[in-house]
């Protein structure tokens, strides 16, 4: 039932928001084409941004998974961590999401590639993705910004509400799934 | 980053070399690192789109009267920040733009926030307000992850809206962790006395 309504929540918000986007737009008499093409334009950038990222992790990711040091390294933690639910694999997502976006990215596009979009690895790698934050990454540059040096207890918080986040998605993926 | 990445690479050629595996490591790096090009190709148009939209929503104001609502729930965690000041103005902005999956966007509003609440902070410690902030962006609630869905659209997924729920699921319990650790943080550990705010 609960899980009906994740379900419905998931295929409406989408369209719903885009529904929304546009009626908002046109009643505010929005040139929508000419701004959409406007915004559009840097998604390519973006795109050509993350490209090295990504391809570093693919690569990282191929050569460390190919010479059989991930299942060296994974075998003497797997049995714990399978008994917590977490298959090996979403360790090192779960690592690299605290330090870099693009190279999370990389890291889940990899995941659902190799093991399928709608296996157990596939959707807690999609899910642990998207509702977690580069905690590392965030407070690096925006208390650089800032010119802030003594982040206080700032890091430690962010660690734990990540580490919630992350076994919040293995409980509702081993629920829901 | 840099060490995950030295680490990755150095430990699977000594791996390789261990286990008589070297001659794959070559075709490994190649073929994994064209299939890293083919996704993020596969990614442009969605980042195209979704930009486009997030362009719409932004100059038609949606965000900004989005930002309306979001303003008397979050408010209240900011008690630092006196009524009115542009602070807050521009976090509600860099939040609707994170709930909207509007990553790009959000970082600007992002940084705007910091450098108001720096005026109000004048120190090299964070402010209270700050640890706050970061606390909620750096476990930011999701609505629209449109680049894990573009991904798994891309990999054939018979349901690719599906994780959108228990996605929210995990990102709201990290959200209320974090602002609750927070909130601890902020009322036992009272900042130094020799800083005057």
């Amino acid at each position: 039932m609960f899980y009906d309504w994740l379900i419905a929540i998931g295929n409406w918000s989408i369209p719903l928001f885009l529904l929304i986007v546009f009626l908002h737009a046109s009643y505010k008499k929005l040139p929508i084409y000419d701004t959409f093409v406007e915004g559009a334009r840097e998604g390519f950038t973006v795109a050509l941004r993350i490209l090295p990222y990504v391809v570093g992790i693919y690569a990282a990711v191929g050569i460390f998974r190919g010479s059989g040091a991930l299942e060296f390294i994974l075998s003497p933690v797997r049995p714990l961590l399978e008994l917590l639910g977490i298959p090996g694999e979403i360790l090192s997502l779960m690592i690299v999401r605290l330090l870099s976006g693009p190279a999370s990215i990389g890291f889940t596009a990899e995941l659902v590639d190799r093991y399928g979009p709608d296996s157990y690895i596939g959707r807690l790698a999609s899910t642990l993705d998207g509702s977690t934050d580069t905690v590392f990454y965030i407070l690096a540059v925006y208390f650089a910004s800032a010119n802030v040096k003594n982040p206080r207890y700032s890091l430690p918080v962010g660690l734990l509400g990540a580490l919630s986040g992350y076994a919040a998605s293995v409980f509702i993926c081993r629920i829901a799934f | 980053m840099n060490a995950v990445f030295f680490f990755l690479i150095v430990a699977g050629i000594l791996t390789a070399a261990v286990t008589g595996r070297i001659n794959t490591i070559t075709v490994d790096a190649v073929t994994s690192a064209s299939q890293g090009v083919k996704q993020v190709f596969a990614l442009v148009g969605i980042l195209t789109f979704w930009l486009g939209i997030a362009k719409v929503a932004e100059k038609s104001g949606l965000i900004k009267l989005f930002t309306g609502i979001l303003q008397p729930a979050v408010g209240w965690l900011f008690p630092s920040i006196p009524k009115g000041h542009p602070a807050l103005g521009a976090i509600l902005m860099n939040l609707s733009a994170n709930i909207f999956g509007f990553g790009s966007a959000a970082t600007p509003f992002g940084l705007k926030a910091m450098e108001q609440l720096q005026k109000l902070n004048r120190s090299e410690k964070a402010s209270e307000a700050m640890c706050t902030f970061l606390a909620i962006n750096s476990t930011s609630i999701t609505l629209i992850p449109s680049t894990i869905i573009a991904i798994r659209i891309n990999a054939g997924s018979s349901n690719p809206m599906e994780i959108i729920g228990t996605m929210l699921f995990a990102s709201t319990i990290s959200t209320v962790v974090a602002v609750s650790a927070d909130w601890v943080c902020r009322t036992y550990l009272k900042r130094g006395k020799n800083n005057v705010l």
